[in-house]
């Protein structure tokens, strides 16, 4: 990794970004049926988290224990836009107040909030499925960085303000649809989202986003900002001592963490149908923080691995042992801490790679067919 | 709002509200205690307190039913038994977690954070098989379950009492294990400098064990005491865990006074806006108010130095 | 509006064996002539390619196993079981066994809609008994509208929905409610009235029924609060309630903050005995006071459809195949009684369409009754949500409640209430 650092990708980073590659755009579509591919879809989203995670919590050290508030803000934006949709004046007949939300109409409100209007605009909604969550994560970075705030105090700070979002969503529930969510999402710009064709086309767009968030991630860890980070992590104070603005920096990774977690955010709603605040409260922001570490804290491609192969987990073994299940989980994130701490990225690089590597000079092949599955194992 | 009512009984209210606002401090106070040493201490965040107070409480559970089926006359007063039992189970516990896991983790205090994660996790599932996903209803004797009328209007509940006392007593004895005991000289110099503790012949392994286990002993009385205010189930646990880290962030970690005075501050805050507002806005509100100070001042009320 | 071929065995001496245990009859025995399986030929009965062979019938369970709503759903699950074993017993639904997959919703509303999605798209499920809360609800009804599947949903709930997908077997709000404050009204002469809940979308649209109709009979609300799930702390709110001095406390707390309430209430002073206040839920059933201790909610009224004490026999037949099945400490709440009349009112309305095709099966719903509910007599409504009676239980010591009031006659869902919204 050292070697070719100058350069955006190595040469194993290459083979590491063209394997995953096809594992998501060929391997999975051809080998799941629409119902399965929705669901890896789903895990997908997650990748995006982590993926956030892994620069602010592996190349930062900061680690953020609500990142679900940014996922969810993502998710919200996204489903206002689509609810506002579901919700014209021909659909909501029935209600008091035909064309607002069918949660709001319960809830006695008579017209649209204000702040809901803009979301009648596609373009908008887009916008603020990223610009709201960084501006929140920036207001946040601001206070916290600016005053030195780091390590097991930020991690605390942001899950009190997770839990603040839960209660607030909750409670202000005829204007975010409560505990319910915001359910029933049928289309966006007329186009039924609900169909098989749509979702394999959103699972398509949602992989694609993944690559391009993939390709910034890669872009900021090899630039020198990515070095600075890392140094960071290391000696917080040198790092200030020559002269570089400490907090400056962690604003920033927090921003674009937190922006990846927005489109993540977004894109499950589109791929859901809905979206509540169980995805913004303490557990899942503690469960996307495992993700990231079970597939190597410090590994952008181990994060995609890493959300995939836990969520997967938990559906089969939920499906077939839910006893099971919650002890799995929690051996996961003692063995991934105790054992592993550089997750799968880390086994594959320890255990895999040299062996791979003593396999190819042996054989003297000059480029690896596939190293199959790879880090995945 | 006040304008229909006599002052005689407003009076009795802010009493009773003034009250209200000590039992919360004196929940908090008990959640906190053993995080604040296990935390403020040692640095390890132990996201699984909430699954040693809920030992405690299901310690209660078991001592009460034993009770009530072999011992029906001592009923009235199985909850001090209990609560030595919980202390001891949670913290014999805590010690054997200390022993399998906290220990290899002391340079790594985030990573502390994900593995008592799934700790708690465990933990919740060995509940929930070995006592049933419900709720248990633990049978509290009936003359911790009254009130004592002062006046018409003012009647203070019993529970109450218990656990402020609780609450001054167990503060009182950690101060002096803590400030007047060579055991807390040995913890405090550990977590100055470890190294050097170590070199003066201090037996840091053994005290690190000890501080932990008394740590989630503690957390294990809060657990049993609670079983007379709240609900004992498998997730209860998580309940607590955000309060419980606020409280000893916000007083400032490392100071036992620290703890004390923000439980106070935040039971208080929380107190008097859940009068005048509704529950959910109350709550957002102290959080929040809680969130903006520590933003302000994130070393806390009382502390020591944790600015990087 | 009963079918023809309603089958007859549900009532009577026969049921009762079965529930006693009969072992020795075997389930032919039960079944009617018109009702084996060789009169109707699968590719008759199942036009849509559902999960019907020529002696079994697959249909899905979906509740939580594990999350924190796995406290509340266990007794739904338990009880769809019951009713399953029971009716294979008898021979089954036109014939065949029910078999059930059940599966996890692990209080994970995304993880219901993906399950739900699973029975109806990869187990072909003819229909699905289960969800609990509101939102699980919400999270699988595009599914089921989607995937033209049949969801039996057990809890009572806000109303304000009506799909052609679900069969609602728990009451709507106004059930609930109407009937128990012109109860308290008429019997108790309350006055005022303290609305409390806790701070999600049933409490808040059951009170805002409440206040509605008080207000309607010209009573006070003197206060309306709500709290976070999972809520603790309730002193404050307590001495708010002395305070105003209302004559009826209108709780609708959930979960483990009802332990919390219920404990700090009487801590404080307040005996629910005296009545003054008194105190009216709709959401403790028998099933939460084992949590809250029976000593401590004594004195309390509860308004909803069924109570464990119901003395009629249909019910106490059920408790006892219900302890049988499941142990003798068991206790029956009020939805696990909604959810034990799923699987029957869908074998009925199968039967009465003769066919397990959903769309069929819809068909014949409205109107299907049911004699041998526990809760007593029961009738689909056109709106999908059953007639059924309102009753009043005093809570006593034990945790069972007394029965002090039923209405007269069965109460007409009505999930979208004119002048209440």
């Amino acid at each position: 990794m050292s070697i070719a650092s100058h350069r955006l990708f190595s040469r194993n980073d290459l083979i590491g970004f063209a394997v995953l590659a096809a594992i998501i755009f060929i391997v999975l579509p051809l080998a799941l049926d629409t119902f399965r591919l929705n669901l890896f879809g789903k895990y997908l989203t997650y990748a995006f988290v982590a993926l956030g995670l892994v620069l602010c919590w592996g190349a930062g050290g900061i680690l953020s224990l609500g990142q679900g508030v940014f996922f969810g803000l993502g998710g919200y934006c996204m489903a206002m836009f689509l609810k506002l949709e579901a919700s014209s004046p021909e659909n909501t007949a029935i209600q008091s107040t035909p064309g607002i939300p069918d949660f709001m109409d319960w809830n006695q409100l008579s017209a649209l909030p204000w702040w809901w209007e803009p979301f009648h605009s596609l373009t908008f909604s887009i916008v603020a499925v990223v610009v709201v969550p960084v501006f929140f994560a920036f207001i946040i970075g601001v206070a916290m960085f600016r005053r030195r705030v780091g390590g097991v105090y930020f991690a605390i700070i942001t899950q009190a303000i997770a839990a603040i979002m839960t209660i607030l969503i909750i409670g202000q529930q005829g204007y975010t649809g409560g505990v319910n969510g915001i359910t029933d999402l049928r289309t966006l710009k007329g186009w039924d989202i609900r169909t098989d064709s749509a979702k394999e086309i959103l699972y398509f767009v949602n992989g694609i986003l993944l690559f391009a968030c993939l390709l910034a991630a890669q872009y900021i860890r090899k630039s020198k900002l990515g070095r600075i980070l890392i140094a960071m992590r290391d000696q917080e104070d040198r790092v200030r001592f020559s002269g570089y603005d400490v907090a400056d920096f962690k604003i920033f990774v927090f921003c674009v963490g937190a922006a990846f977690a927005a489109i993540g955010g977004a894109m499950f709603t589109l791929q859901v149908g809905f979206m509540s605040p169980s995805f913004v409260g303490i557990v899942p922001s503690i469960e996307m923080v495992i993700y990231c570490a079970v597939g190597g804290r410090l590994s952008i491609l181990g994060a995609v691995y890493g959300a995939l192969l836990v969520n997967w987990a938990k559906t089969t073994f939920s499906e077939s042992f839910p006893e099971l299940w919650l002890f799995g989980l929690g051996a996961l994130f003692i063995a991934v801490v105790m054992a592993f701490p550089n997750g799968l990225a880390g086994v594959y690089a320890e255990h895999v790679a040299p062996r791979i590597a003593r396999l190819l000079r042996r054989g003297g092949v000059d480029l690896p067919a596939t190293p199959d599955k790879t880090p995945a194992e | 709002m006040f304008s229909d009512y006599s002052m005689s009984e407003l009076g009795a209210i802010f009493a009773m509200q003034g009250f209200a606002g000590l039992i919360l401090f004196s929940v908090f106070v008990l959640m906190a205690l053993g995080l604040a040493i296990i935390f403020g201490q040692m640095g390890v965040i132990n996201m699984a307190h909430g699954e040693f107070m809920i030992l405690g409480a299901y310690v209660t559970y078991i001592t009460s039913n034993v009770f009530s089926d072999y011992l029906p006359a001592l009923f009235s007063i199985y909850f001090f038994v209990a609560m030595v039992l919980a202390f001891i189970a949670s913290g014999l516990l805590g010690m054997a977690v200390e022993w399998a896991m906290i220990r290899h983790l002391y340079k790594r205090p985030l990573d502390t954070l994900l593995a008592t994660w799934g700790l708690s996790l465990i933990l919740q599932q060995v509940y929930r098989s070995v006592f049933g996903a419900r709720e248990v209803g633990v049978t509290i004797p009936d003359w911790i379950m009254g009130s004592l009328p002062v006046t018409d209007m003012i009647e203070v509940p019993i529970n109450g009492i218990f656990v402020m006392v609780l609450a001054v007593g167990i503060s009182a004895a950690i101060y002096i294990l803590m400030y007047r005991s060579s055991w807390g000289k040995q913890v405090r110099a550990i977590n100055q400098n470890r190294v050097m503790a170590g070199a003066v012949g201090i037996n840091t392994e053994w005290t690190d064990r000890l501080t932990f286990g008394i740590g989630c002993g503690v957390a294990g009385v809060a657990g049993s005491a609670f079983t007379m205010i709240g609900s004992t189930g498998p997730t209860a646990g998580q309940l607590y865990i955000v309060d419980t880290f606020l409280v000893v962030v916000f007083g400032g970690a490392g100071s036992l006074l620290g703890t004390i005075a923000s439980a106070f501050s935040i039971s208080q805050a929380q107190s008097i806006m859940e009068f005048f507002l509704s529950g959910s806005m109350a709550k957002v509100l102290t959080l929040l108010t809680v969130v903006g100070i520590l933003m302000l001042r994130p070393q806390g009320l009382f502390a020591l130095k944790l600015r990087k | 509006m009963s079918e023809p071929k309603f089958p007859k065995t549900l009532a009577g001496p026969s049921r009762r064996a079965v529930l006693a245990g009969g072992a020795a009859l075997t389930a032919s025995l039960f079944a009617p002539k018109h009702l084996r399986a060789a009169d109707y030929p699968t590719a008759e009965v199942n036009t849509t390619g559902l999960a019907v062979t020529d002696d079994t019938v697959t249909i899905g369970i979906l509740h939580s196993i594990t999350g924190t709503m796995a406290i509340s759903e266990t007794g739904s699950v338990q009880a769809e079981k019951l009713a399953i074993a029971q009716i294979n017993e008898m021979g089954g639904i036109l014939g065949r066994k029910i078999e059930f997959i059940q599966e996890d919703g692990a209080s994970d509303w995304p993880t219901f809609a993906e399950k739900a999605k699973k029975l109806l798209v990869s187990d072909k499920v003819a229909s699905v008994m289960g969800c609990w809360t509101s939102a699980s609800r919400k999270a699988v009804l595009p599914v089921f509208e989607q995937y033209n599947g049949m969801l039996y949903y057990p809890t009572f709930y806000e109303g304000l929905e009506q799909s052609p997908n679900v069969i609602y077997t728990g009451q709507e709000a106004t059930q609930q409610i109407i009937a128990g404050i012109d109860w308290v009204a008429e019997t108790k002469g309350a006055k005022s009235f303290y609305l409390l809940g806790s701070d999600y979308i049933w409490p808040r649209t059951s009170n805002k029924i409440a206040r509605k109709h008080i207000e309607k009979l010209g009573l006070k609300v003197v206060g309306e609060d709500y709290y976070p799930l999972g809520h603790t702390q309730f002193n404050s709110v307590i001495n708010k309630i002395r305070l105003k001095k209302p004559d009826v406390i209108y709780a609708i707390i959930v979960g483990g903050s009802n332990v919390a309430f219920y404990k700090q209430l009487k801590a404080a002073g307040i005996d629910m005995t005296k009545e003054k206040p008194l105190l009216l839920t709709i959401s403790v059933t028998e099933d939460e006071i084992r949590g809250i201790g029976g000593e401590n909610i004594e004195g309390a009224y509860a308004c909803m459809k069924y109570f464990q004490s119901l003395t009629n026999e249909n019910n106490m037949e059920f408790v006892k195949a219900f302890k049988e099945m499941w142990g003798e400490d068991m206790v029956i709440g009020d939805v696990t009684q909604a959810a034990y009349l799923g699987p029957w009112l869908w074998k009925a309305a199968v039967e009465a369409a003769g066919s397990f095709d959903v769309d069929k099966v819809r068909e014949a719903s409205p109107g299907i009754e049911l004699t041998t509910a526990p809760e007593g007599y029961v009738k689909v409504h056109e709106n999908h949500h059953l007639w059924s009676k309102t009753r009043v239980g005093h809570a006593k010591v034990d945790g069972q409640y007394e029965v002090v009031y039923e209405t007269a006659d069965l109460v007409e869902p009505d999930p979208f209430p004119e002048g209440y919204q």
